[in-house]
């Protein structure tokens, strides 16, 4: 499936990813490979149809699709990580285990509507709340960032469970097509990742109350969502980083050629960087491993530690600051050529999208985070 | 104990504790993951203990019941340790 992935990245996502970028279009070309080929329903179960893969193989689909485009791997990400939620604690509903099949047949792709305006970038926090009547809920969401909403069919949202409860009594909610009406309120013209297309949107949404899932989202967040998106966003950002490498190394490459027998002053710098990649790919192997593994034998015990949401934190934060540190190195190897746009070694695109790492989610909010819980993990 | 660890819940964990019965859900009525640290550190503080990792997790400290329990269960581990050490 990896080479299936890069041949999808290769053929179908990179001949349009400066272009994605300049005119900030969704990436039509790379989503439509992947659904043909199925991909959207990659992590849903055999049993209603899905591909049934684990959690390493999306991530590693996520890093080939983040060489070549960052955007169609940012879009495929996301979308992945609901399908997670869905998998992980809605399988037991039979309205959400239908939808599961759904996703695999027709490929439906799924934003998320975790952002909300008053709440920063706190996503256990809601504003919003959920209303029920005759066994439909409906709501409304001022959503800060909805990435992919005009190109999304369906919609995960988060929600307070009633208009009584606490900001962080939260429930993940199912709305689809038909059931939704987004009203875009701003442009998505931004530094990077410019075909996410994540304007903000007042979210107007409906559905039966099946579509509720019937875990508290405290419990989906902590042991899925944030796990998953880590994961799945560190290994796009390695993505990122392994292509700015390699255009480093071709360009290190075609300078030794026209000299042979010296040493180009950058080889040494190249040298760093292997290094540099090295320790990012090791750290977002080792971390997806361990989570995929904690995962596929349901151990909800060790999901739900804080010495878990402590490391699943620790990657999020050091593959963001390292994806961009890479980039960076690569550029001064680069130098003009890499400066340049529209070169074999151009990092201008590969720099922007990095430099979205740590801003998704801010790393200072998740620093203070990590803070509290060490005030109380031994880390045993 | 019981009343101990509502001061502190009322204190730390900034919920209006009276009104909430031993086994009620505290994050439905309001206890925050940050809160909720401030509450762990009150009561190792208060009863000298240390939660260890296994147990730091949301479930222990979703009720005042499930809280006591897990004091209690750390301190008899403790006790054991001084039993078997002496």
């Amino acid at each position: 499936m990896i080479d299936l992935g890069r041949r999808i990245a290769r053929d179908m996502a990179a001949p349009f990813a400066d272009e994605v970028d300049a005119k900030a279009r969704f990436p039509a070309e790379g989503l439509g490979a992947l659904r043909k080929e199925r991909l959207l329903g990659a992590l849903v179960p055999t049993e209603v149809g899905g591909l049934g893969r684990s959690l390493d193989d999306v991530a590693a689909l996520c890093d080939v699709l983040g060489q070549h485009c960052a955007a169609t791997a940012m879009i495929f990400a996301m979308h992945q990580i609901q399908v997670a939620c869905l998998v992980r604690h809605g399988m037991g509903t039979p309205a959400l285990r239908d939808y599961l099949g759904d996703i695999a047949e027709q490929q439906l792709l799924i934003a998320s509507v975790t952002s909300e305006v008053g709440v920063g970038g706190n996503t256990r926090t809601s504003v919003s709340a959920l209303l029920r009547q005759g066994g439909r809920y409906s709501l409304t969401k001022d959503a800060t960032t909805v990435s992919y909403g005009e190109y999304a069919d369906d919609l995960l949202i988060t929600t307070r469970r009633a208009p009584d409860a606490p900001p962080s009594d939260q429930v993940l909610v199912l709305a689809r097509k038909g059931d939704f009406q987004l009203e875009k309120k701003g442009e998505w013209d931004t530094l990077g990742m410019r075909g996410t297309c994540s304007p903000a949107m007042y979210v107007t949404a409906s559905g039966s109350e099946e579509q509720v899932l019937p875990v508290p989202f405290a419990d989906i967040s902590g042991q899925t969502m944030v796990p998953v998106s880590h994961i799945l966003w560190s290994s796009l950002w390695l993505g990122i980083a392994t292509n700015a490498v390699a255009r480093a190394a071709a360009f290190t490459r075609t300078e030794a050629r026209k000299k042979p027998g010296t040493m180009p002053p950058t080889a040494m710098r190249l040298a760093e960087l292997s290094n540099t990649l090295q320790l990012l790919r090791a750290s977002v192997h080792d971390v997806a491993n361990e989570a995929g593994q904690l995962m596929s034998s349901g151990n909800t015990h060790a999901l739900s530690s804080m010495s878990f949401a402590l490391r699943m934190n620790n990657l999020k934060i050091s593959s963001s600051q390292l994806a961009l540190q890479i980039v960076q190195q690569a550029l001064l190897i680069c130098g003009i050529h890499g400066y340049k746009n529209n070169t074999p070694y151009s990092l201008g695109r590969h720099l922007r999208d990095a430099c979205s790492a740590a801003l998704m989610v801010g790393n200072d909010r998740i620093y203070n985070t990590n803070a509290s819980l060490l005030l109380v993990v031994k880390d045993e | 104990m019981l009343d101990d660890i509502r001061a502190i819940l009322r204190e730390h964990g900034r919920l209006a504790i009276d009104q909430l019965g031993n086994d009620t859900d505290l994050y439905l009525a309001g206890l925050t993951s940050h809160a909720s640290v401030n509450v762990m550190l009150a009561l190792e503080s208060r009863f000298d203990i240390e939660f260890p990792d296994h147990m730091l997790r949301r479930s222990v400290f979703e009720s005042i019941s499930s809280m006591h329990a897990a004091i209690e269960e750390i301190k008899q581990s403790e006790t054991t340790q001084v039993t078997v050490a002496s």
